[in-house]
């Protein structure tokens, strides 16, 4: 599968990216800017994600609801989100509205200032700190996004802290963080535009640099402070989470390659052999054959700075108890370093993921943010174009060595949720022990 | 903050649109088997993909009385062995090829679906007909399916939004429709399932005149039509017809109800009553006037809700569509102190709704929403596949995605007026918070006018 693609660079820095695509009136306009939560300084952890949510309450030339107004009344669907090392903002429209969505985004990349307020602000405030007890505190499991990354990152690692944030890191931005952040952060050289689907290449070219084209480059950003990390956790490590659920569930972290190196792509088939659908080793014999597990799955969180994160996340069943747990989901990992992996296996994890990559690529809206995600990371869209290829030349040797280098004790963090009414005196210690740490 | 702004270029004035391409709901084609079985197929040659989707007349809505939760298990169940093949080597066979065959029964119909590379169509579509035709249906696989349904009930118990769900929906219906439990069943009737139950759900409903294969992707009318004459034509057997089972509402008056969860730091709030079928004339009325209410993120409620008094993260309203009257609900999380607040907001919003015609503006808001979003709705052969299905279980008119935008453009104010006045009702509202008792409890009270009915999760009254 390859897609079109053309790259060029504007002369304030800007990255813009083209995939023309004509089989239906609708085109993507798609905006990562890298800068994400790990941009934050200290006392404001959050705040990345809270100024994603001022982007949409207009900029000079656009009201306070009318972001999300003109982009719905064009007939196009939109959104933004915030991640450790990158925000993105993006919008599908019917293509004969195309200048609109560049316009509104240029507008907010070019001029948002003159539209913040102190109640908008505050407003938004609630509402994300309403988003932190929606998706968090009032939410089974909930912690999960905050206390792994704090496990496995050291304190004074970017990736260490909140990305949604604490409560009081949120009250206290201000304004003039806004405006730091923004003359920092938000400019054509820290960004990459998108725009994949039914549009006209020339035309295309023209309304980016007569949108765009005038904003200037930014002054630098401030380096982040090294992200380098000793390749292993030097664990294991354990905490214990007693919360308000029903079954035990655990998290098992691996400090893995990062994202893009030849090393993630056996890391990533690992995680496929051991937990991508139901073919998967865990589920094959965790849920399926020992019916110790009610689910069981494996991801990656896809990092390209100091380390990536292989996370394998399996729940019990009723009548498991979290130690059988733990000790069953070690079991598999301890077979899978100590006897390997199959061909069958691998081939098996390698075409899930092959079809997986061309089904991402079906909607403008996919297509442009991975654009966006290559550009942005690697200075290089086309490299969307050569991921199946790499998937392909991954072996069973291959992904053994990443077994043996990575699968070890030493570089285990585990993160287990138990029922807040069965914590005993055992747990208990264990959680004091885990606290002390 | 200072006034100066950032940049001191002036920005470009708004953008107008260009005259717009015209868009084709894909093409597709029928065909009936002389066994009954029925064929959709739109070819879309974007990507080398087809979704495949069998649809079966096998929803929870055809379940005998007192077998909740068989017609999901009977689906489910398809995927644990059929045809000499148990479920791991059945889950091999299909990964193998790159795909994975998703089963599950909703209210109105079982389905089987998978997405897949056209050059694996043969395979993948032979896999389907083993689990359609020749399932086996292991007692161990019966057992352990119904276990992981108990789990994941105990599950929901912690979960504050799947809890209100349930709470909502028992709130809306008569304690005897179908509608009132989980359309997967609850524990008590999950626990009474059989593997002789799920075999006879099969040979009932299961048969070639109750099911359609839709096919959308990478694939042309004749080359579909062959694998499932192929593969299809010697199927044989009259489905029995389902006994129809009643959707009665609840009394048509008010009720507040609090699900105890103590100290939680926001309330899970439902608000709503008893619904439309989908196939109700005034479908597109109520759409457009649910947009308005709170069916975009533009609407009334969610722009009062959160944008102006940033009560929430989001507050939605929808009509769930189903054969029968599905719910009108209208959800929101909120800070368990501003849980009274948000209700009374919620009950403005739906008054002023009634009252008074919406303004051009808000109509055209919401029409040229839905009319401009539609093509971007289609862009993946799964959603194409899953409209079709849709065609086919609630029997839509064949023009019915060629002519969607034009009578989304036709809805007028006067239209959504009368839809909000014959579909919303205030009077028969049902209002159920899981939440924190001694924070939400009262000022829930001092709206409804009357003492709240405070709950356990798991249904047993409380004392206020």
């Amino acid at each position: 599968m390859q897609i079109p693609i053309e790259t060029y660079e504007l002369d304030n820095g800007l990255l813009v990216v083209l995939s023309e695509d004509h089989t239906a009136p609708l085109v993507a306009v798609n905006l990562w800017y890298h800068v994400g939560s790990a941009n934050e300084r200290p006392g404001r952890t959050g705040f990345a994600h809270l100024f994603e949510h001022m982007l949409f309450q207009g900029s000079a030339s656009v009201g306070a609801n009318e972001h999300f107004e003109l982009v719905q009344r064009a007939g196009g669907t939109l959104n933004g989100s915030t991640w450790l090392d990158r925000t993105n903002y993006y919008e599908t429209v019917p293509s004969n509205q195309l200048e609109l969505a560049l316009w509104l985004e240029a507008n907010r990349m070019g001029y948002l200032l003159p539209a913040m307020t102190q109640q908008k602000l505050d407003t938004q405030r609630d509402v994300v700190q309403n988003e932190r007890r929606w998706s968090m505190d009032n939410q089974p499991y909930g912690s999960w996004w905050e206390r792994l990354p704090a496990l496995c990152f050291p304190p004074s690692h970017p990736f260490h802290h909140s990305l949604i944030g604490s409560m009081s890191d949120l009250d206290a931005a201000s304004l003039e963080d806004i405006e730091q952040f923004f003359t920092t952060y938000y400019t054509p050289d820290n960004a990459v535009l998108s725009i994949a689907g039914d549009f006209d290449r020339d035309e295309a070219k023209r309304l980016v640099e007569r949108h765009f084209g005038p904003i200037p480059r930014g002054k630098g950003k401030p380096p982040l402070p090294d992200m380098t990390l000793p390749l292993s956790l030097g664990g294991p490590l354990r905490e214990v989470v007693p919360d308000d659920v029903v079954l035990p569930r655990l998290f098992l972290a691996f400090r893995s390659p990062v994202f893009g190196s030849e090393e993630y792509y056996a890391a990533s088939v690992c995680g496929a052999i051991l937990g991508l659908k139901k073919g998967s080793r865990l589920h094959r014999r965790l849920v399926r054959e020992r019916q110790l597990a009610a689910e069981a799955q494996a991801f990656t969180y896809d990092l390209t700075k100091g380390s990536d994160l292989l996370v394998l996340d399996v729940t019990a069943r009723p009548e498991t108890s979290s130690e059988e747990l733990e000790r069953a989901v070690h079991e598999e990992v301890d077979r899978l370093r100590d006897d390997g992996v199959t061909a069958e296996e691998v081939a098996r994890a390698v075409t899930l993921v092959e079809t997986e990559l061309i089904v991402a690529l079906q909607s403008a809206g996919d297509r442009a943010d991975k654009l966006s995600l290559f550009a942005t990371y690697f200075g290089d869209a086309s490299l969307v174009n050569v991921q199946g290829a790499r998937y392909r030349a991954v072996t069973a040797e291959r992904v053994n060595a990443f077994a043996r280098a990575r699968l070890g004790a030493d570089n285990r963090a585990s993160l287990l949720y138990v029922p807040r009414e069965t914590v005993n005196a055992s747990t208990s210690r264990e959680l004091a022990e885990a606290g002390a740490r | 903050m200072t006034e100066t702004a950032k940049r001191e270029n002036v920005p470009a004035p708004r953008p107008s649109p260009t005259a717009p391409r015209t868009y084709r709901f894909p093409h597709f084609e029928r065909m009936t088997l002389p066994n009954g079985l029925r064929l959709v197929v739109a070819p879309v040659s974007k990507l080398p993909l087809v979704s495949v989707t069998a649809v079966v007349d096998a929803g929870a809505s055809t379940e005998g009385e007192g077998q909740n939760g068989v017609a999901a298990l009977t689906a489910q169940l398809l995927l644990e062995g059929a045809a000499g093949l148990d479920g791991a080597a059945l889950t091999e066979r299909f990964e193998r090829i790159g795909t994975s065959a998703d089963a599950h029964a909703d209210w109105d119909a079982a389905t089987v679906s998978l997405t897949v590379l056209g050059e694996r169509l043969p395979e993948a579509l032979s896999l389907v007909r083993d689990l359609l035709r020749a399932p086996e249906f292991p007692e161990r696989e019966v057992a352990r399916l119904k276990d992981e349904r108990l789990a994941e009930l105990l599950q929901l118990r912690a979960e504050p939004r799947a809890l209100a769900d349930e709470h909502f929906s028992r709130a809306v219906y008569a304690p005897s429709a179908r509608y009132a439990a989980p359309a997967g069943g609850d524990a008590a009737s999950v626990r009474t399932l059989t593997g002789e139950l799920v075999r006879r759900f099969y040979a009932q409903r299961y048969r070639p005149a109750t099911t359609t294969l839709v096919f959308a992707g990478d694939v042309s009318v004749e080359r579909a039509a062959g694998l499932v004459i192929e593969l299809f034509d010697d199927w044989r057997g009259e489905p029995m017809s389902p006994n129809p089972r009643a959707v009665d509402a609840s009394p048509p008056t008010r009720l507040a109800r609090v699900v105890a969860k103590t100290d939680a730091p926001q309330s899970e709030v439902r608000v709503g009553h008893v619904g439309l079928p989908r196939r109700h004339p005034d479908y597109f009325d109520a759409t457009v006037m649910n947009a308005v209410l709170g069916g975009l993120f533009s609407s009334r409620i969610n722009l009062n809700l959160r944008e102006a008094h940033g009560y929430t993260y989001g507050a939605f309203s929808a009509f769930e569509w189903r054969r029968g009257a599905g719910p009108f609900t209208i959800q929101t999380a909120v800070k368990s102190d501003v849980t009274g607040a948000a209700v009374r907001e919620i009950l403005h919003e739906i008054e002023r709704m009634r009252s008074e015609e919406i303004g051009t503006d808000e109509l055209t808001l919401a029409t040229s929403y839905l009319d401009g979003v539609f093509p971007i709705r289609y862009e993946t052969t799964a959603a194409i596949a899953t409209a079709l299905s849709n065609l086919v279980i609630h029997e839509l008119p064949e023009h019915f995605y060629d002519e969607y935008r034009m009578r989304v453009r036709s809805v007028t104010t006067e239209g959504v007026l009368r839809a909000a006045q014959q579909h919303l009702h205030p009077d028969q509202l049902r209002i159920v918070v899981v939440g924190d008792p001694a924070v939400v409890a009262r000022p829930l009270a001092e709206i409804h006018g009357a003492p709240v009915e405070v709950v356990t999760p798991e249904g047993a009254e409380v004392a206020a």
